[in-house]
């Protein structure tokens, strides 16, 4: 009985998870609030810094071309959304979500098939560090001088930016490998098919989740970055910032964005939503 | 009458980097049919390696295991079923889909009235929409053997299932097992490194020796079934540990003279 522990057993629920490499408690701080007193405040918090903003401005007798006021900026926004904004929102999300699509697709398929080959991998990953590294919102003269004033060089140049991404952390994701799990589906006959869609690639999702999601703001700000320096002819977020504040347009400025930070805040959330449905095992 | 389980000379070698370890060497035994066997032996001793051998998951460097007369070269999930240290539940799965997860794997439809009763004899009838995380060691062992059950395996192989469980929680874990073996008449292997424990449940424990892993002395069993934890207290019980106790320490090497 050298084994005896001195813990009665017990059916209460175990607190204590085994934590993985991912801290998914950074997101479920946001959760929703849970009283009217929680509500109450953080509208009261906003109210605050929303009308105080305004009324320092006032009082200071700011004028728009230093800072543009708050309500301002929400009327200018609201007047010309559908007329102005609206255009510029999609071609930002055009190039975004082409981009990403197409990089985080490769991304998670070379991180598949290359964890499978640790030399391979090896001789590999300096170049993917690289991309990692190197802002690809530098490539993006360079590809508008190549390919003209489409769409391409941005979702080529944001496809380069999250795609790294995604496989730097899907392959952390792919290379945990727990044997036991194998080996308990090569005792039930698994083909290595099954080993890898029923206990590899679930254990390694949390880290694509977080890679994905890496990817994703890397990406928004390629797209929105690349508009900045070089954009395609029918503009985009990135255009219109530097446009507005060229004229010292700062009502629009601010209006553009206000949009980019929503765009931003639904990307994270959505995360937040997927990483609670598909990760949430490991937090 | 043949045996169910054969193992023939069975020596295992690993290459490690700072060279070759003999984890088991020249180790035979037979199996019955219906037997419940106990493998007792020190950490390292190469348990574990004869365990995965029998069920195919790693080969021997030498000898052979026989499984109803038919060499054992890759795992067999029609008749083996096998049980892990810590429960190996897999933790994105609530229990029941632990439990069906077999299933799967063999493209066969899922037996939920045999789920069903093992779930109600383990009583964990109410938890099977719990994941494994929020379930007690003990609970999540039990849902691991009706993982196994439910395959309905001539052969249940068990590798230390209990050996991270409480005492208490062990005894009742062995009780349960007992019950179930009567019920369904498995042939066990059950490896452990607790001697009351391997005792307690077998028909015969074979002690093995540290590494490399040899087999030291078998043990017939003769408490009578079914097994109370009383008997663990009766002079006859302790005297049988100290004994093996003794065995496990020096290897068996001694016997003869202390004989």
């Amino acid at each position: 009985m050298s084994e005896l522990r001195d813990e009665i057993p017990s059916f209460e629920k175990r607190t204590t998870a085994d934590h993985g490499p991912i801290d998914w408690t950074g997101l479920t701080s946001i959760r929703g609030a849970r009283s009217t007193m929680e509500v109450g405040s953080i509208i009261a918090l906003f109210a605050l810094v929303f009308f105080g903003l305004e009324l320092i401005l006032r009082w200071t007798n700011t004028p728009t071309y230093v800072f543009p006021k708050p309500i301002a900026v929400v009327r200018t926004l609201a007047n010309e959304f559908t007329a102005v904004y609206a255009h510029h929102l999609w071609v930002t999300m055009y190039e975004f979500l082409a981009g990403y699509a197409i990089g985080s697709a490769v991304g998670l398929l070379l991180a598949a098939l290359i964890t499978q080959k640790p030399f391979a991998e090896k001789v590999i990953a300096p170049y993917v560090l690289i991309m990692v590294t190197t802002p690809m919102i530098a490539f993006v003269p360079f590809l508008r001088l190549k390919m003209g004033f489409g769409s391409w060089p941005l979702i080529i140049a944001v496809a380069l930016a999250a795609g790294p991404m995604v496989m730097i952390n899907s392959a952390t994701g792919f290379r945990r490998t727990d044997l036991a799990k194998i080996a308990l589906a090569r005792s039930y006959g698994a083909s290595t098919f099954q080993i890898f869609r029923k206990i590899r690639f679930p254990l390694a999702l949390p880290m694509i989740i977080v890679g994905f999601m890496v990817g994703s703001i890397f990406g928004l700000l390629t797209a929105v970055g690349g508009e900045m320096v070089a954009a395609s002819e029918s503009g985009g977020l990135g255009e219109r910032l530097v446009y507005y504040s060229s004229l010292a347009r700062m009502d629009e400025f601010g209006a553009v964005i206000l949009i980019i930070a929503a765009l931003g805040v639904s990307i994270y959330v959505l995360f937040y939503f997927v990483g609670k449905r598909w990760a949430s095992w490991e937090a | 009458m043949e045996p169910k389980l054969r193992i023939e000379g069975a020596s295992k070698i690993y290459a490690t980097k700072s060279g070759a370890v003999h984890a088991l060497e020249d180790f035979s035994l037979d199996v019955h049919e219906g037997e419940l066997v106990c493998i007792l032996g020190p950490s390292g001793c190469g348990k574990t390696t004869l365990l995965w051998a029998l069920s195919g998951l790693h080969a021997l460097s030498s000898g052979r295991i026989l499984l109803d007369g038919t060499p054992v070269v890759g795992p067999r999930p029609k008749e083996i079923g096998m049980i892990f240290q810590d429960a190996n539940l897999l933790p994105w799965r609530n229990l029941r889909q632990n439990i069906e997860f077999p299933f799967e794997i063999k493209k066969r439809p899922v037996d939920g009235q045999r789920i069903d009763a093992l779930l109600g004899e383990t009583g964990l009838r109410d938890f099977v929409g719990s994941m494994p995380r929020e379930l007690s060691g003990g609970m999540q062992q039990r849902a691991s053997i009706v993982r196994a059950l439910a395959q309905n395996p001539g052969v249940l192989l068990m590798d230390e299932p209990f050996g991270a469980l409480d005492a208490f929680t062990r005894d009742e874990m062995n009780l349960l097992l007992m019950r179930l073996w009567s019920e369904s008449g498995q042939t066990i292997v059950f490896v452990t490194h607790n001697i009351s424990e391997a005792i307690f449940l077998a028909d015969r424990v074979v002690v093995m020796t540290p590494r490399p892993g040899r087999l030291a002395r078998v043990y017939e069993i003769d408490l009578p079934r079914p097994r109370t934890v009383e008997m663990m207290f009766e002079s006859g019980f302790i005297e049988l540990v100290q004994d093996m106790k003794r065995v496990v320490e020096t290897g068996g090497r001694d016997l003869l003279e202390v004989e």
